[in-house]
């Protein structure tokens, strides 16, 4: 369990995390969501002890991290796989780590073959890829057998046989009563792993709910439709039953229709020889109830405003 | 697509994460700190090239003194105690200093220039703990250096001087001293960068701070030969250790001289200083 309360980090003027409160279950995988910059991998520093908080609490199974004389049975994190020392092996990295916390040396082996690096043991660090430095951060964090997980953004750098392999361990470690806390910017990720989301912009609270709870809000369900002659095919299926909203500019426009199926729609146009570009089932979609709840608070937005 | 939510509900197992934590104890910190030294390729090929640097600077002084003692005219005759100058000549040592500092302060700064030490502060979130076992196995790493070149240096230049009967005993006066001060020489100057490093976090600047305070403040800019700096002179690493080894007095300089026991504190007062301020700074900063 993670209770964060009322958290809060200035760096100058800026605050980077504003009164944030939320709690981590465990038992579930828990997707720590938000732009980039919005404060998430700060909020996970003070949680680990690393930044002390301007104001606030966080603690770890009810305890500030930063009171354990010993960390790793408590939480296991990996923060940035890259923050390693390039000229030791994978096999000492650990080894250190294990020693500091008073744990046997079998363990290394173990969570070197868990993660699958094994062979690679005896190689130095710095001779390795993203993902391997990855699954090398994950096996840190595997270390202590703690009950609490954090990983920040951990699928980056890895081959999609990695994201598979990595989804199925989060889900394994939440299955067995761990509390699992997973940050990333990529909602699609957070679709395929998550249970709970709790979505930050701007170092502010937005969302703490289910996934499915948190997508029903971008909820518009319905077929997305194209044709050149939209106001013809919005007549028939409103005479049809179904409400037609139009989407986007003048040019490309699509239409949104809800309360008719997509077969019955195709066949209308056929009926009446309409040419479709398009006939699409949209569900409702992280991705897009991400960005539409975070619009206003995207701290580094490319380009100028749309 | 929604996500899948069905079928991951599981009762949170009250057994997850191992039992009771194993017990905490500071000598594991130290065999840990003592594991990342040991696992980097470039320690041995260090600590090797400053012994060999430090006995073959003893064995060319000594040879030089051996071709010249003949030489000398009764106006300067040879004093044994010279020979201890022979045995742990400033040639030698000052690359033991720097060797040591960088090392000490390495074991520091690559932790915070690679961001390893998030992942140690996690592992171990007494923060202090951890300095003060890297700053155990940095004294002990250097105590052993520094004993293998002192023993190396003296029978070398001993075995050398020996020829012209201008040897010096381990048990003459001064000799003793000499030989604890030089083998101290390196933890103490590790120490002090070990705190530097620690206080300023960053490689190059860390360096540059060790050599000026351990090697050019005492030569250059606080000379002892200069009667408005000999004060502060004395009070640093660098000039006690040459008082410690050099038991001869030449009468002329003898007010230029600190004492033994000023000498002594000054060598204890920098590296407890330096990991003090060290431990205090750890404590209060972000990882």
């Amino acid at each position: 369990m993670i209770e964060v309360n009322e958290l809060t980090k200035r760096y100058g003027r800026r605050t980077a995390v504003d009164r944030l409160s939320f709690t981590v279950r465990p038992g579930q995988v828990t997707g720590f969501l938000g732009p980039n910059g919005a404060g998430k991998t700060t909020t996970l520093r003070m949680i680990l002890g690393l930044d002390a908080p301007d104001g606030g609490t966080a603690t770890v199974s009810g305890v500030p991290f930063r009171d354990h004389p010993r960390g790793l049975h408590h939480a296991g994190a990996l923060l940035d796989a890259q923050q390693v020392h390039g000229g030791r092996t994978a096999a000492a990295h650990l080894a250190a780590l294990a020693r500091s916390n008073g744990i046997a040396a079998r363990r290394v082996e173990e969570v070197l073959e868990e993660v699958g690096l094994a062979g690679a043991a005896r190689r130095r660090i710095g001779g390795f890829s993203l993902g391997m430095k990855q699954r090398l951060g994950v096996a840190v964090a595997l270390l202590g057998d703690p009950p609490v997980l954090m990983f920040d953004e951990p699928v980056n750098g890895m081959d999609p046989e990695g994201v598979l392999w990595v989804r199925g361990l989060f889900r394994r470690l939440a299955a067995e009563g761990r509390t699992v806390f997973l940050s990333s910017h990529l909602m699609t990720e957070m679709e395929q792993t998550a249970d709970q989301l709790v979505v930050i912009g701007q170092g502010r609270l937005i969302a703490a709910e289910p996934v499915a709870v948190f997508a029903a809000r971008a909820g518009r369900p319905g077929v997305l439709v194209g044709t050149p002659r939209a106001a013809e095919l919005t007549a028939l299926l409103t005479a049809a039953g179904a409400a037609v909203t139009p989407e986007g500019s003048a040019g490309s426009e699509r239409l949104v229709v809800t309360g008719l199926p997509a077969g019955r729609i195709g066949a209308l146009a056929a009926e009446h020889r309409i040419t479709l570009h398009e006939l699409t089932v949209r569900t409702a979609s992280l991705e897009e109830a991400f960005m539409e709840l975070t619009a206003g608070s995207i701290e580094y937005r490319a380009g100028e405003a749309r | 697509m929604s996500a899948p939510v069905t079928g991951r509900a599981t009762a949170p197992r009250a057994t997850v994460g191992a039992g009771a934590p194993p017990p905490v104890r500071f000598g594991d910190l130290v065999a840990a700190e003592w594991i990342k030294i040991r696992s980097l390729r470039s320690t041995p090929w260090l600590l090797g090239l400053v012994v060999l640097v430090a006995v073959g600077a003893a064995g060319l002084v000594s040879l030089a003194d051996y071709d010249a003692i003949p030489r000398r005219g009764p106006e300067s005759p040879w004093e044994p105690t010279f020979a201890l100058h022979d045995a742990f000549p400033p040639e030698g040592y000052l690359m033991l200093m720097l060797a040591a500092a960088s090392l000490g302060a390495i074991a520091v700064v690559s932790e915070y220039g690679s961001g390893l030490i998030r992942t140690t502060t996690v592992a171990v979130p007494a923060r202090g703990s951890v300095l003060l076992a890297k700053a155990a196995v940095q004294f002990l790493l250097w105590t052993a250096v520094g004993a293998v070149t002192v023993t190396g240096s003296y029978l070398l230049s001993w075995s050398i001087l020996d020829g012209r009967d201008a040897g010096i005993a381990v048990t003459a006066p001064g000799a003793p001293t000499a030989l604890a001060a030089s083998v101290l020489l390196g933890p103490v100057c590790a120490l002090v960068g070990l705190g530097l490093g620690a206080l300023i976090r960053h490689a190059a600047t860390t360096v540059l701070t060790g050599v000026l305070v351990l090697l050019i403040l005492p030569t250059v800019i606080l000379p002892a030969n200069n009667r408005s700096t000999v004060g502060l002179n004395h009070t640093l690493v660098l000039s006690a250790w040459q008082r410690l080894t050099r038991t001869w007095g030449a009468p002329s300089a003898v007010d230029h001289y600190a004492s033994y026991a000023g000498s002594w504190a000054v060598y204890a007062l920098w590296p407890l200083v330096a990991v003090a301020l060290a431990l205090v700074v750890v404590r209060r900063r972000d990882v």
